[in-house]
C-alpha cells in the first residue's frame, strides 16, 4: 500500500509533499515515515495519506472569463494615466 | 488561469521540459522519456544501496564509539535514500523486487566509486568527504529535474548529504592533524581514489548530446559537474597539505581546470561489472536479500 507523506517544518507552516512510502498498514507507515522524515527533528508534524484517498484535481476549465476575480483582470495603467493627465490639466 | 498543460506529443513535451517545465507521475510521459528516467533513477538507487557497503565494512573497525555511531547513521541515511529512490522507480512502472533482481544479477549499473575496496580508515574519510562531495554536485543538479517527484525527494537527500560531507571532512581533519602515519593514510587513500573521482561525473560528452540533459533529467553536463568539483574541492585538499596525484592539474587564468585525461576505458569496464570489488559486493547483497527475505514475507503477511 502506497502512502504519501506530507511534512511541516515548523509549527504553523504548511504541510508540503515530501515523498511516498510502501507500507502494509498505518503502523508501519508511521514507523517508516518517522525514520525517513523525522529522525533529525526536521519535521514538527507529518501527514500520512493513503494514495488512494487523494482526490486529484487537475483540470481547470476556463470556459467563462473569470479574470475579474484576479489582479490580472484589472488593467488600470492606461486609465490611470488619463486620469492623471486630466487632473493636471486643471479643474473641469 | 488554466494550469500549464503537459503537452501530449513528444516534441511538445520535449520543449516543455526544456523550458523548465516539470511533470508528475500522473502525467502522460513519452515512452522514451520514461525509459531514460527509469534507467537513470534506478542507477541512482542502486548506487545508494551499494554505496553503503564500502563504509559498512568499517563500522566494526571504527576508531572511536563516536565515529562508529556517525558511520552507522550515515549508512542508515544512504539506505533510506535507496528506499526513497526505488519508490520513484516503482511509480514509473518498475517494481522494487525487479530492480533488486537486476542489480544482483549484474543487469543494471551502479556508480563506479562503489566498485573499489576500502582498505584503510583513510578511505572512509576520503569517501565521506570527496566521494560524497562529487555526488552532491550531481544530486544538487537533480533538484531541478523535469520529473518532479524525483526532484522533491532530492531536497531531503541533499540535506542529509551535507552532514556526510562534514563528517568526512572531520575524519580527514582529525587524521591530517594527527601523527605522520595518519597523514600518510589520508594521502595514500587520496592517491588511490583520485582516478575514480575524476571519472565519477562521466566522460566529457557535450551536454547537447547527452539524452539525460536533452530530457532535462540532469540540469548540467558531465564536464560542468567535474569543473565544479575541482573548483570547490581541490583548493580545500591543497590547504591541508595533501597532494593531488595529477601533475597536470592546474587552474587556468580563465578559471577552467586542466587535468590529465581520466581513464575512460577503466570507467566503462568498472561500471559494466568488472571493478575490483564488483563480484564480492554483489554477492554480499544477494546473500542478504535471500537471508532477510523472511522479514519481507512477515511484513506483508
Amino acid at each position: 500500500m502506497i502512502w504519501e507523506v506530507f511534512r511541516s517544518e515548523r509549527k504553523g507552516q504548511p504541510f508540503e509533499h515530501a515523498g511516498s512510502l510502501d507500507a502494509p498498514d498505518a503502523g508501519f507507515a508511521e514507523a517508516w515515515a518517522r525514520e525517513q522524515y523525522g529522525r533529525r527533528g526536521e519535521s514538527v508534524a507529518l501527514w500520512l495519506v493513503p494514495r488512494d484517498a487523494i482526490r486529484d484535481v487537475e483540470d481547470w476549465a476556463d470556459e467563462f472569463d473569470l479574470k475579474y476575480r484576479r489582479v490580472d483582470g484589472y488593467s488600470i495603467k492606461a486609465r490611470l494615466k488619463e486620469a492623471r493627465e486630466r487632473a493636471a490639466a486643471g479643474p473641469r | 488561469m488554466a494550469a500549464a498543460e503537459v503537452p501530449q506529443d513528444e516534441q511538445g513535451f520535449l520543449e516543455y521540459v526544456q523550458e523548465g517545465g516539470q511533470v508528475e507521475a500522473t502525467d502522460r510521459l513519452p515512452d522514451e522519456y520514461r525509459a531514460k528516467l527509469v534507467k537513470f533513477v534506478e542507477m541512482h538507487a542502486n548506487s545508494e544501496l551499494m554505496g553503503v557497503l564500502p563504509e559498512r565494512e568499517w563500522i566494526l573497525r571504527a576508531p572511536t564509539l563516536q565515529r562508529k555511531l556517525a558511520l552507522t547513521a550515515k549508512v542508515q541515511d544512504e539506505v533510506g535514500h535507496a528506499q526513497l529512490i526505488y519508490r520513484v522507480v516503482e511509480d514509473l512502472g518498475k517494481p522494487r523486487a525487479q530492480c533488486l533482481d537486476d542489480l544482483v544479477a549484474g543487469r543494471s549499473k551502479f556508480h563506479n566509486v562503489f566498485h573499489y575496496p576500502t582498505r584503510t580508515w583513510g578511505d572512509v574519510g576520503v569517501i565521506a568527504w570527496l566521494v560524497d562531495a562529487a555526488a552532491i554536485i550531481s544530486q544538487k543538479a537533480l533538484l531541478k529535474c523535469s520529473y518532479a517527484p524525483y526532484a522533491r525527494i532530492m531536497k531531503k537527500i541533499c540535506w542529509e548529504e551535507s552532514f556526510h560531507i562534514l563528517h568526512g571532512r572531520d575524519v580527514i581533519l582529525a587524521m591530517v592533524t594527527g601523527t605522520p602515519e595518519q597523514f600518510e593514510l589520508v594521502q595514500e587513500a587520496l592517491d588511490r581514489w583520485w582516478p575514480p573521482l575524476m571519472q565519477f561525473h562521466g566522460n566529457p560528452i557535450p551536454r547537447d548530446e547527452d539524452p539525460m540533459w536533452t530530457w532535462r533529467i540532469k540540469s548540467q553536463g558531465n564536464e560542468e559537474a567535474r569543473q565544479q568539483f575541482l573548483e570547490g574541492y581541490v583548493p580545500q585538499i591543497w590547504e591541508l597539505g595533501l597532494t593531488v596525484p595529477d601533475p597536470k592539474l592546474r587552474r587556468r587564468d580563465d578559471g577552467v581546470w586542466e587535468y590529465t585525461e581520466p581513464d575512460w576505458e577503466e570507467l566503462r569496464s568498472v561500471v559494466t561489472g568488472h571493478g575490483p570489488m564488483t563480484d564480492e559486493r554483489l554477492a554480499f547483497r544477494r546473500r542478504f536479500i535471500e537471508q532477510e527475505s523472511w522479514v519481507r514475507e512477515a511484513l506483508v503477511a
